[in-house]
């Protein structure tokens, strides 16, 4: 039965146990909702909730666990070689995946009845053309070995939906059983409801730390392939790039850490002075009415996605910055460069800054200001030697956070700063960074076991620890100085 | 304003500051109505009065601390030493470089103790060379009682004293710019009783250098330092004498019942 | 004061008028507004970026919703299309596009011929270079339809190629054409006549909204279709897991969980995943979604889950702002009254911070919508030219695309009729997300309450 079916039969049983228990409680208490101890509806929440989340969850954990099984069953159909690599492993599974959908699509429009499903041998007929006059494309001829799998993944899984059925029917009933059993005017009903609600909310708060596991997991375990194939010394420590899917790649970090590094730097240079100079202005000079409309103006720019950005640094951006500076000053004559990057990297980052600076310039006492205007200081000498000092740990951490998402920025690079890793400091030359090479190295089609694929997960994990570090500082920094004046 | 009893003779006498009719609204709020007060040199003049009365916002006047509240209009003549503090030539950092401020709560800077009493120096110009600055930083901190406790931790920050001490900085602060006049907005009433007595002990000797305008709710205080008190009560200048007659004999019921403790 | 230094305090200099700006002021006084200066300047200079940026794209995209295409009446020759003339459905179809594109060629020249328009010396190909590519396969389409059309003549309107367009708009012009081997000055001039005939018109182009992409030699037929229904797809299942799951944990976390170390992780996890750049969620999805779980690559499952995955924290962090913003007292009175920290959550608290918690979302979903680098790394820069299922038919697991992804892959094709395009899917994008942001402001003007 399909997932669908089974996932409307569950909320069918839980409405059941809603009502059906609701029912009984009223009648176990005479229909007076005084002699019950919860009111009735807890009941009926706790009918349904029995019926339903188990068998959801034991639906959920099926799912997941069925294919691991089946891709356990079939590593016999393959050779031993291919087996120990994962990421051959990988590829086959998903023909035998498709190959496998493709069939049950044909017999499903009926183009091939089971009888000839089972008839069906690669040697004697071409599947892949069978497969597609029944508008069923497959990317790669199917080997003898992919369609016996297949053949065998199909049976696995049928034989899988059955078991899932099964299980679900039996979930459901038992616990809706069970609740109706327990339905009783005495039943402490609501204490039992708050409890499993209890335990859903923490559950869904897990999931951030689960999302975080995830992430170092997988990081690292295709960071740890990759470095098999890779010496971890020459990656880190490498000084050319220079991926060749045909293998013997130069895979260093340096010139992708080097052009990162390089191009927040500028948007620094951009988005500081400007970001903190408009806080200022947004916190100590604009009238209140000016405020309201300046402010909001400003976090426009926050809201636009990178892509726009990207385009504006490809299409306006590049080509201005060649024309007009790069050219003439005989720099180059590449659009794409680290100056055109970093300065609309610096432009995004600017309502960032003067949005948490405005933040932290508003949070520094009023009295600390009376303090200097009192002593015949001017607003600026004010602002310079007073309120700044004192804001400064806050605007630091700003400062620290946009760094981190400059370094994580990947659209506006990728449009606007080139693909060529190279370690030079001209800053019209187009360089690239750990970003770009992630989404270059990633995309299209790609092969888990080669190096160069693999060599993405290493730089995500690269890019993660840099902004991780960054970012546990800034808050930090951020934190104590908010503590500081509260 | 006829229940204003002004010594005609103290006018013509070494007045510091002459206020004539100063109004002050926030916004649609009357907050000071028609106030006209003379105060004199090397007096200390006490503002008392029930909480709202309006003693703050008159002594915020004073060196146009006023202009920083947006909503906030005074209209009306001030003059110190015969000039309009309010003439659009006037700029009121200039001014403030004489009439000096302490504020309610201790606000040192988040700098060392040495860069507090310099800033009014450094930013005023008012010392040559490092030795200059040094001397006048010295003299203030010794005018305010502070020279023996920190003369040893002059780089650490001003933050790290006292409550006492802060205020005490705070002092120095503002004596380091040689004020003319010195406003101080209830100068005790964040510290404890030991440090308001050092404090008062300090007014009283700062009397002798400066005009001293201090405002505070405490009648107490006011008849301890002051030689001079203004009465304010709902933003009217209900009573002004020497301090030892408005205490002793008030000619307005209202200072009366203020003074006994029956308004305020 | 002239005993000052002895008494201990510094010496006042001659009295100086406060009426008189002296020189010290007066350089303080200009280095103060020129600091106020810099503010305003750093203002001025990020609006005005601001503005040119959305100025350049209005300018280069909203062209995009307007295609210059052919009008000219095509015989739909029986003997061509139908040569046994049983009108078989198979046959039929074994008619190929250069069929229908010899037809259409054909027809055009009869009718410039008709007209008496002079071909310039434009070779007869050069002629039929002018339809687009797109427009045989879209007659070939209509034919297979209704196959009654046949032995018919009817008024065919179909797209010019994207040059002529071009021309049209400006971006093509005589000297590009001479170094363009897809387009000859001659064909151009033939254009021209055919703007004057009325032959070829610009008009509003819907396929633009609606069409799906189309490959690199056929700019004109390539349309949204496809990443606005991939959007819409992922906004919605983006919608319906981060609520339920954002609203659960920010209770949680709020209301319910102890102060421990183990809140305390999931505190600063939280706060951390609020700023881990968006392409490691890409990362995340390809490694866990795609090759761990097995689920499609390209597909708005995968990138609903990854952009979830990536919108939780933020919209977390918001709902826990709005929870924070009822005040006590409404726990306390619920409490007072005998009600269950449970009880006093879901009907007290949550319905009052509701409205905070909805501008949170939508404002959450807004940037989702705009993300672009994480469904790259799952796929979603295929080319996709077919319509994903519905919903119900397993739409979800269809490959498809998204806008912004629709924007980079568009930016990054060397025919440059395609920046205008993605400069145009910028303008549907903004769109999107002016009504979203205007929706979120609506919802806190009207409901939002001062404690």
């Amino acid at each position: 039965m399909s997932v669908l079916f089974l996932s409307a039969f569950i909320a069918v049983i839980g409405a059941a146990g809603y009502v059906i228990c609701r029912q009984r409680a009223m009648a176990s208490a005479d229909g007076n909702i005084r002699n019950l101890h919860s009111l009735p509806s807890y009941y009926g929440w706790h009918g349904a909730i029995m019926a339903a989340v188990p068998a959801m969850f034991g639906l959920a954990i099926w799912l997941l666990v069925q294919p691991m099984l089946i891709e356990r069953q079939l590593q016999n159909y393959f050779p031993a070689a291919e087996v120990e690599n994962p990421a051959a492993m990988t590829l086959l599974m998903g023909d035998v995946r498709r190959v496998a959908g493709g069939i049950d699509v044909a017999v499903a429009r009926g183009a091939l009845t089971e009888a000839e499903v089972a008839a069906l041998d690669s040697g004697r007929s071409d599947i892949r053309a069978e497969l597609s006059s029944v508008g069923v494309a497959l990317g790669s001829q199917v080997t003898p070995q992919v369609l016996a799998a297949a053949k065998d993944y199909r049976a696995s899984a049928a034989t899988g939906a059955i078991g899932r059925s099964i299980l679900v029917f039996v979930l459901a009933l038992a616990g809706f059983a069970y609740a109706v059993r327990a339905t009783h005017k005495d039943f402490r009903a609501r204490n039992r409801v708050e409890r499993v609600t209890l335990g859903l909310l923490m559950l869904a708060s897990i999931i951030a730390i689960m999302t975080t596991v995830g992430i170092v997991a997988s990081l690292l375990s295709e960071s740890l392939r990759f470095f098999t194939f890779y010496p971890v010394g020459d990656f880190f420590f490498g000084l050319t790039w220079s991926p060749n899917f045909r293998g013997n790649s130069q895979l260093g970090l340096l010139p992708l850490l080097w052009g990162t590094l390089y191009i927040s730097f500028i948007a620094m240079l951009v988005a500081v002075p400007l970001g903190v100079f408009a806080a200022i202005y947004l916190a100590e000079y604009a009238s209140p009415r000016a405020r309201s409309v300046l402010k909001p103006l400003i976090e426009i720019i926050a809201g636009i996605p990178t892509v726009v950005f990207g385009l504006f640094a490809l299409v306006t951006v590049g080509p201005f910055l060649r024309d007009y500076f790069a050219q003439p000053l005989g720099l180059g004559n590449s659009g794409s460069s680290v100056m055109t990057a970093g300065i609309v990297i610096g432009i995004l980052n600017i309502p960032f800054i003067s949005s948490l600076s405005d933040d932290i310039i508003n949070a520094v006492p009023q009295s600390m200001r009376d303090g200097s205007l009192g002593l015949g200081a001017t607003k600026s000498e004010t602002i310079r030697q007073v309120v700044l000092p004192a804001a400064l740990p806050g605007i630091v951490g700003a400062i620290l956070m946009a760094t981190s998402r400059a370094i994580g920025e990947t659209m506006i690079v990728t449009l606007g700063a080139g693909a060529a890793a190279r370690l030079d400091l001209n800053p019209f030359e187009a360089m690239t960074t750990i970003t770009v090479k992630i989404v270059s190295q990633l995309t299209g089609d790609t092969e888990f076991n080669s190096p160069e694929t693999l060599v993405a997960f290493a730089l995500g994990l690269t890019l993660f620890a840099f902004t991780l570090v960054l970012n546990i500082v800034a808050l930090l920094i951020v934190r104590r100085y908010r503590e500081q004046y509260e | 304003m006829n229940d204003m009893r002004v010594d005609q003779t103290m006018m013509t006498t070494d007045n510091k500051i002459t206020a004539r009719g100063v109004q002050v609204h926030y916004g649609t709020n009357h907050a000071l109505k028609d106030v006209d007060v003379d105060i004199r040199d090397k007096m200390v003049t006490a503002f008392i009065g029930p909480s709202g009365c309006g003693k703050s916002t008159f002594l915020r006047c004073l060196n146009r601390m006023n202009d920083t509240v947006a909503s906030a209009r005074v209209t009306g003549k001030i003059l110190l030493e015969g000039e309009d503090i309010y003439d659009p030539k006037v700029d009121p950092v200039q001014l403030r470089a004489k009439v000096g401020m302490v504020f309610q709560k201790p606000n040192p800077f988040p700098k060392s103790i040495y860069d507090n009493v310099a800033y009014g120096p450094r930013i005023h110009g008012m010392a040559g060379n490092k030795a200059e600055l040094d001397e006048i930083v010295e003299t203030s901190l010794r005018g305010a009682a502070l020279w023996n406790e920190v003369k040893d931790r002059l780089t650490e920050p001003g933050t790290g004293l006292s409550g006492g001490q802060q205020q005490r900085l705070c002092i120095a602060r503002a004596v380091a710019t040689s004020p003319e006049v010195l406003l101080m907005d209830e100068p005790c009433s964040a510290l404890d009783p030991i440090a308001t007595a050092q404090v008062e002990e300090l007014i009283d000797d700062l009397r002798s250098r400066f005009s001293v305008v201090i405002v505070t709710h405490s009648m107490q205080q006011a008849a301890r330092v002051s030689q001079k008190t203004a009465f304010f009560h709902l933003g009217n200048l209900v009573e002004f004498n020497d301090t030892d007659k408005i205490f002793t004999s008030p000619q307005d019921p209202r200072t009366e019942s203020y003074i006994s403790g029956r308004i305020g | 004061m002239t005993d000052a230094i002895a008494t201990g305090i510094p010496a006042a200099g001659p009295r100086r008028s406060i009426l008189i700006e002296d020189a010290l002021t007066r350089k303080r006084n200009r280095s103060e507004r020129r600091f106020k200066m810099y503010g305003l300047g750093a203002i001025t200079i990020s609006l005005l970026v601001l503005f040119v940026m959305l100025f350049t794209i209005f300018r280069d995209g909203y062209t995009a919703f307007f295609q210059a295409s052919l009008t000219f009446p095509v015989t739909l020759d029986a003997e061509a299309l139908d040569e046994n003339g049983n009108r078989d459905p198979a046959e039929l179809a074994g008619v190929t596009t250069i069929g229908y594109g010899n037809l259409l060629r054909a027809a055009l020249i009869q009718h410039l011929n008709a007209e008496g328009i002079d071909l310039g010396g434009v070779s007869e190909a050069d002629v039929g270079a002018l339809i687009s590519r797109d427009g045989p396969a879209q007659l070939r389409d209509q034919v297979l339809a209704d196959p009654d059309l046949i032995g018919q003549t009817i008024e065919l309107q179909t797209l010019a190629t994207s040059r002529l367009d071009g021309y049209l708009k400006g971006r093509v012009t005589m000297e590009t054409a001479l170094l363009d081997s897809n387009i000859s000055p001659e064909q151009l001039q033939l254009a021209d006549r055919l703007s004057e005939a009325g032959i070829m018109t610009t008009a509003f182009n819907p396929g633009f909204l609606t069409l799906p992409d189309a490959s690199d030699q056929r700019p004109e037929a390539a349309g949204l279709g496809v990443a606005i229904i991939g959007s819409l797809y992922m906004m919605f299942l983006v919608l319906i897991m981060t609520l339920p799951i954002g609203v659960a944990a920010s209770i949680y976390l709020e209301e319910f969980a102890p102060k421990n170390w183990f809140t305390d992780i999931i505190e600063v996890n939280i706060s951390n995943l609020a700023a881990v750049p968006s392409i490691v969620f890409g990362i995340l999805g390809l490694a866990l979604f795609i090759n761990f779980a097995g689920m499609p690559a390209s597909s708005t499952l995968v990138g609903a889950l990854v952009l979830t995955l990536m919108t939780l924290p933020t919209i977390i962090i918001a709902t826990r702002a709005s929870l924070r913003a009822v005040p006590p007292s409404i726990r306390d009175a619920a409490l007072g009254v005998g009600a269950s920290k449970m009880q006093t959550v879901f009907h007290h608290v949550l319905p009052l911070a509701m409205p905070g918690i909805l501008t949170g979302t939508i404002l959450g979903l807004a940037t989702a919508l705009g993300e672009t680098a994480p469904l790259l790394l799952i796929g979603m820069v295929a080319f996709v030219n077919s319509y994903p299922a519905p919903p119900l038919d397993g739409g979800f697991l269809d490959p498809a695309t998204a806008l912004p992804v629709q924007v980079y892959s568009w930016a990054s094709r060397s025919d440059p009729a395609f920046l205008e395009r993605s400069s145009g899917a910028i303008i549907v994008l903004l769109a999107f997300l002016v009504v979203m942001n205007a929706v979120a402001i609506i919802l806190r003007r009207r409901f939002e309450r001062r404690w």
